[in-house]
């Protein structure tokens, strides 16, 4: 969908010399995909970005949008059907919310009455009441408010391909997960092919299907959130995406990646011997009781239970926290943390008992990746 | 000169209206009040404010919207990208002149069109000139670089760029440059008396020169009243011409 090919820029500085901001970049972003531009400022990659809709000219190389070259497009033509989306948001203060997100719209000739229904839509899509934003002008918004509009109104026309540069970038950590998600959540309907620029390891992990890493306007290593956090080519790589990589794998994994199974359960009525052979004979430490319909409701340890006898209702504890399926690894490792225990029962949305997970099978799964490749010592 | 000016927020707004109340009121005194002093100088002077008052209106009208005809288009190609180089220099150039006391200006219109009307005309539009230009430029030119990157990456084309954010996002300014222009122009008309140009300069100055204070108050009410009104004519312009969304004035 997007398609890079030795693309090179060479900016001439006033004092006579030359900086080659792009070096023959070459590279591909599929249909549907997210890929994250990311690296130190002035590597490149917003230099990178703005080639692909003509606002930095390239000096050299081939780019394709939707199999088209580029430059066999009018620039004006081009852009307007790729959606922008800058950092400082770039909404206009004299239009108001509905008029700025209808500009596109409106420069393709679309009827104004589908039109305007389009930026209701799009408003509600991001949880912006449209009866109360429509009419309303930018300054009236609050900054994440405004970042919204600044992405569905790249939205409007309905694109294929968007281009963001740091789009999150100015919003306050709390608010930008919260767009973040909001965004990936419409990114799972819409499927947009998107470059994205960022500078920040934690959001291009969360954001990315493929991370492409510049230095010096040169791309490093063009790859997967894991298997870049897994394989970093060079120390230049690996120290870009420091020393805890691998706990930032974490959060690209989700509990069931790594759930055992739940078929191992008891039941309130349960004889507290049929408990301890079930976990002897699977060789766990611990068994976790369900409700009547398959709710988890506490678990029983086998140390506690080595003599005891009656039904499991009698011995049972609480369990101290659960984590949902859908959860990713950082938050289950980190809640495991929190509770001093190395095993956590997983349910789901309904709270009902669907397997466990080990820090043993975290990190299991974590080394399988090093094990099998011989960069191991590069830390 | 300062870079631009944005003097106006609402306290002035309720400045220009108390000023228009007191204008008004005065006005009533001098036109209703067929007694006293006042009454005096209009049984005395009427047909001459009349007559004179519509020579000052047109010469001002004339002059400071032929000042905004140039003023607007020069600001707006002095700020385009192809003219960033000689701009500032020009913008200079400008600034020296309005170092140049407005009766000098007057007083040279006469070497090259002679005494009358259009020297007055001429004289006029260049003392308006020059803060048009300035404001006009300098909003320009202050509209945030990252508004043209999302309009031009959007697929804007410069001409529409200019029209829908470029121009009503530096209206504020261009505004607040007009309003300081035409006031300068009203405050300068009377001297238009001085090169034969006509207008209200004619019973102040013969007033002055005849130590005759009614003569003299003939000539200076009605240039006071008329520069109050253009005033608040233009902050009015100024609140319902401007977006909401850039206008500061307006909540």
């Amino acid at each position: 969908m997007i398609k890079l090919e030795k693309l090179s820029k060479i900016f001439e500085t006033p004092n006579g010399g030359t900086v080659m901001a792009a070096d023959k970049v070459s590279l591909e972003v599929p249909k549907g995909e997210i890929c994250v531009l990311l690296g130190p400022s002035g590597c490149g990659k917003t230099t990178t970005l703005k080639m692909i809709n003509g606002l930095i000219p390239k000096t050299s190389g081939k780019i394709h949008v939707a199999g088209r070259d580029t430059d066999t497009i009018d620039p004006v033509e081009l852009r307007r059907s790729i959606g922008y989306v800058i950092q400082q948001i770039g909404l206009f203060p004299n239009m108001t919310i509905e008029d700025n997100i209808c500009i596109v719209p409106d420069l393709l000739g679309w009827e104004r009455s589908k039109a305007r229904k389009r930026a209701a839509e799009l408003l509600d899509l991001v949880n912006l009441d449209p009866s109360i934003f429509l009419k309303r002008f930018p300054k009236e918004l609050s900054g994440g408010q405004q970042q919204r509009v600044g992405v569905i109104r790249a939205l409007a026309a309905d694109p294929p391909v968007l281009l963001m540069d740091e789009p999150f970038g100015a919003i306050d950590p709390i608010n930008r997960a919260v767009i973040q998600d909001e965004f990936l959540r419409m990114q799972t309907e819409l499927r947009k092919t998107i470059a994205f620029v960022s500078h920040d390891i934690d959001e291009a992990i969360k954001m990315a299907d493929k991370i492409a890493i510049f230095r010096d306007g040169k791309l490093e290593q063009f790859d997967s959130p894991d298997d870049l956090l897994a394989r970093p080519a060079n120390d230049f790589i690996a120290s870009f995406l420091g020393s805890d990589r691998t706990l930032k794998r974490l959060s690209l994994l989700k509990v069931s990646d790594v759930m055992l199974s739940g078929r191992i359960r008891v039941s309130a009525q349960d004889d507290v011997a049929t408990a301890r052979d079930m976990m002897k004979e699977a060789g766990h430490k611990n068994i976790v009781m369900v409700g009547p319909r398959g709710r988890a409701r506490g678990y029983l340890h086998l140390n506690d239970v080595v003599e005891a006898s009656g039904t499991v209702e009698e011995h049972y504890q609480a369990l101290p926290t659960t984590v949902n399926v859908d959860a990713d690894l950082r938050t289950a490792v980190s809640r495991m943390f929190r509770h001093d225990m190395t095993w956590m029962a997983c349910v789901d949305d309904d709270g009902f008992f669907k397997g466990f997970i080990t820090q043993r099978a975290i990190s299991h799964q974590l080394g399988a990746t090093y094990r099998d490749t011989p960069t191991e010592g590069l830390t | 000169m300062s870079r631009s000016i944005r003097g106006a927020d609402v306290s002035e707004t309720m400045k220009t209206r108390a000023a228009l109340v007191l204008g008004i009121a005065l006005g009533a005194a001098l036109t209703v009040a067929a007694q006293g002093y006042f009454g005096e100088i209009w049984r005395t002077y009427s047909e001459d404010i009349i007559y004179l008052t519509k020579q000052h209106v047109v010469l001002v009208l004339i002059s400071s919207g032929l000042a905004i005809l140039v003023g607007v288009p020069a600001g707006i190609l002095l700020s385009r990208d192809f003219m960033r180089r000689y701009s500032e220099t020009l913008l200079q150039v400008f600034n020296i002149g309005t170092t140049i006391p407005t009766l000098a200006i007057l007083a040279l219109s006469i070497t090259l069109l002679g005494i009358g009307f259009k020297p007055a005309i001429f004289g006029l539009w260049v003392a308006t000139l020059l803060p048009i230009v300035r404001n006009v430029f300098q909003g320009l030119r202050d509209v945030p670089a990252h508004l043209k990157e999302a309009a031009q990456g959007m697929g804007m084309t410069p001409l529409h760029i200019l029209r829908s954010v470029e121009l009503p996002n530096a209206l504020y300014v261009m505004f607040a440059g007009i309003r300081t222009a035409v006031a300068v122009n009203v405050g300068t008309a009377p001297l238009a008396f001085l090169i034969g140009g006509g207008g209200l300069g004619e019973l102040i100055f013969t007033g002055i020169d005849l130590n005759d204070m009614q003569m003299l108050l003939a000539g200076v009410i009605p240039v006071g009243l008329f520069s109050m009104l253009a005033d608040y004519a233009l902050a009015k312009g100024q609140f319902w011409l401007i977006p909401r969304g850039v206008n500061p004035l307006r909540p």
